[in-house]
């Protein structure tokens, strides 16, 4: 005969209860605690940045050469959008893409940063 | 040469005779079930990269005389029961106690047939996985790696190397949208046990709920590998089906003043940070729940090759040659469980039914939790990413766009609802891992 067997006895509602109550719970439990941990880690690396921030520049170093003057803002521009990893010719498309869904001009969003969803 | 002898003989053993023997009709149902199935993942794109292997493998395994899976093999591997390979028998019997195993004295004493020499010369007692390639097929030895729990944790390899756990390192919240989200999986369980599945079928059907494939199939093929077919085949459709399961119960529980809802853009998120998050995570949650080893370890493994921009080579190879290897090979392994005798069953029905339930209550769950986000929040949290906390990345976060610029064409939901989306994928880890534990023996 093929036919599997079950080989663990059925549960009655008490313990099916308690079963299932008990392991949404340990659930919970696991990933409140790890929500605990990465806002503990978070928080550290602010720490982190914020006494590198604070540490006085090296004396040794050389006064920095005053920055080349950047080309004025287009008309009606607001500003500089920051792209992370994302070339200029595909953030130009997606910024048209998205006045285009939004239904408004360009000139009239702003756009902070444009980064590659992977 | 007796010519008309000749061509019985060859008529009686072709595949067509099995259709006309006891209970052939059964694969003849399931050829057409495949075919659906296959309908379904090329003409419906229904997850097709994992569908169209399950619907090719169930046609072959599914075809008489094929002899490219044996169940009975697989059952007395499960049971640690002797096997004969001539007649492909499991020697076991089912009663009102449970597995009563025969002895091989017992078997050849009872045996009738006339190549009684040739069945006690082959008779296995305990199968291994080198008596399975030695005495299975093709798709019993692709199997192996389904039972042995490879395929699923290589796949999470690959999964780990395609998610960007920034937006969840952003906002650590969502992990309780992560959690909330596996309420299907227990309510699935509970539902399952009324209906007298034991425990380890239970947990294995409520997994169904955590919308993560390769953890049903683990889950599954550690608890309860006899139901591996109709589990995986119901997990993969339903996850396919997410828009049409999620999209009415968002818009009955969230009004449409929550579902405008802005939320401000999450803080960025350093290199470093995501260096370090798979490391932590692998470390805490292994410590806390061992069994989820094999999937969190992966998932972590694989998301750290691709953080750590130094192992690009690695990290390009998890995510596309490495995941379509594997994919090949679980889709037509997993498919090759769905022999006509153990498909064609009340209990599909059932877990077909269980399944819907699971997925429903995981959006309901995360629905809810993300509706006291709100409140608590003071209207900050739109509670559309809540759906997204089953785990299926990254179509829950897609809905949750969808329906958040339903309500308001100038909401960006997508970012904030991977959050959750990536909550869930450790979740339902986390779920599977308990549920491995408890009712794993």
């Amino acid at each position: 005969m093929n036919t599997i067997a079950l080989t663990a006895s059925r549960m009655g509602i008490g313990d099916a209860g308690i079963a299932a109550v008990l392991g949404y719970a340990v659930v919970f439990f696991g990933l409140v605690l790890l929500m605990c941990v990465v806002i503990l880690m978070g928080k550290a690396m602010a720490g982190t940045r914020a006494k590198k921030a604070e540490a006085p520049a090296p004396a040794q170093a050389a006064p920095a050469a005053p920055a080349a003057p950047s080309a004025p803002p287009a008309p009606g521009s607001a500003g500089e959008v920051k792209l992370f990893d994302v070339p200029d010719k595909e953030a130009a498309m997606i910024m048209a893409i998205v006045a285009d869904k939004m239904g408004r001009p360009l000139n009239e969003l702003r756009f902070k940063s444009i980064k590659e969803v992977k | 040469m007796d010519i008309l002898q000749t061509l019985s003989k060859l008529v009686n053993e072709s595949g067509f005779a099995g259709f006309f023997a006891n209970g052939g009709w059964k694969y003849l149902v399931m050829i057409a079930v495949a075919c659906v199935l296959l309908y379904l993942g090329i003409g419906k794109k229904f997850e097709p990269l994992l569908l169209v292997g399950i619907a090719f493998g169930a046609l072959l395994t599914n075809i008489p005389g094929a002899g490219l899976y044996h169940m009975a093999m697989w059952d007395a591997y499960v049971n640690e029961s002797a096997y004969d390979p001539v007649n492909d028998v499991a020697l076991y019997e089912t009663t009102d106690a449970g597995i009563r195993k025969i002895s091989i004295e017992e078997y050849l004493d009872s045996y009738t047939g006339d190549n009684k020499a040739d069945v006690e010369a082959k008779l296995v007692e305990h199968l291994s996985f080198t008596d399975v390639a030695h005495h299975g097929g093709l798709l019993d030895i692709l199997y192996i790696g389904v039972k042995a729990g490879v395929y699923p944790c290589l796949i999470f390899i690959g999964i780990g190397a395609m998610t960007d756990f920034g937006p969840l390192i952003a906002r650590p919240s969502s992990l309780l949208l992560g959690a909330a989200a596996q309420l299907g999986v227990f309510f699935a369980m509970f539902g399952a046990m009324l209906l007298g599945f034991t425990g380890p079928e239970a947990g294995s059907i409520g997994i169904i709920g955590g919308a993560d494939g390769p953890t049903a199939i683990l889950t599954t093929s550690k608890l309860a590998p006899h139901l591996l077919g109709p589990i995986a085949i119901a997990a993969y459709s339903y996850m396919a089906l997410i828009p049409m399961i999620q999209k009415p119960l968002m818009r009955a529980l969230t009004t449409e003043t929550e579902r405008k809802v802005k939320m401000e853009q999450a803080r960025e998120v350093s290199k470093v940070e995501k260096i370090i998050f798979p490391i932590i995570v692998a470390v805490f949650v292994i410590l806390l729940i061992p069994s989820t080893a094999p999937l969190i370890g992966c998932l972590m493994f694989g998301n750290l090759l691709k953080e750590t921009g130094v192992t690009e080579r690695l990290s390009d190879t998890a995510q596309n040659a490495l995941m379509n290897i594997v994919t090949l090979f679980l889709g037509i392994s997993v498919g090759a469980t769905t022999v006509a005798t153990r498909f064609l069953t009340l209990q599909t029905i059932a877990i077909v039914v269980l399944g819907v339930i699971a997925f429903s209550f995981s959006t309901i769950g995360g629905l809810l939790v993300a509706k006291l986000m709100y409140k608590l929040s003071g209207g900050k949290i739109n509670p559309l990413i809540g759906s997204a906390g089953v785990s299926a990345v990254p179509m829950a976060a897609r809905v949750s766009q969808d329906v958040g610029r339903e309500a308001n064409p100038s909401n960006f939901l997508l970012m904030h609802a991977m959050g959750p989306n990536v909550a869930g994928v450790i979740g339902s880890a986390i779920a599977a891992g308990f549920l491995i534990a408890v009712f794993g023996g």
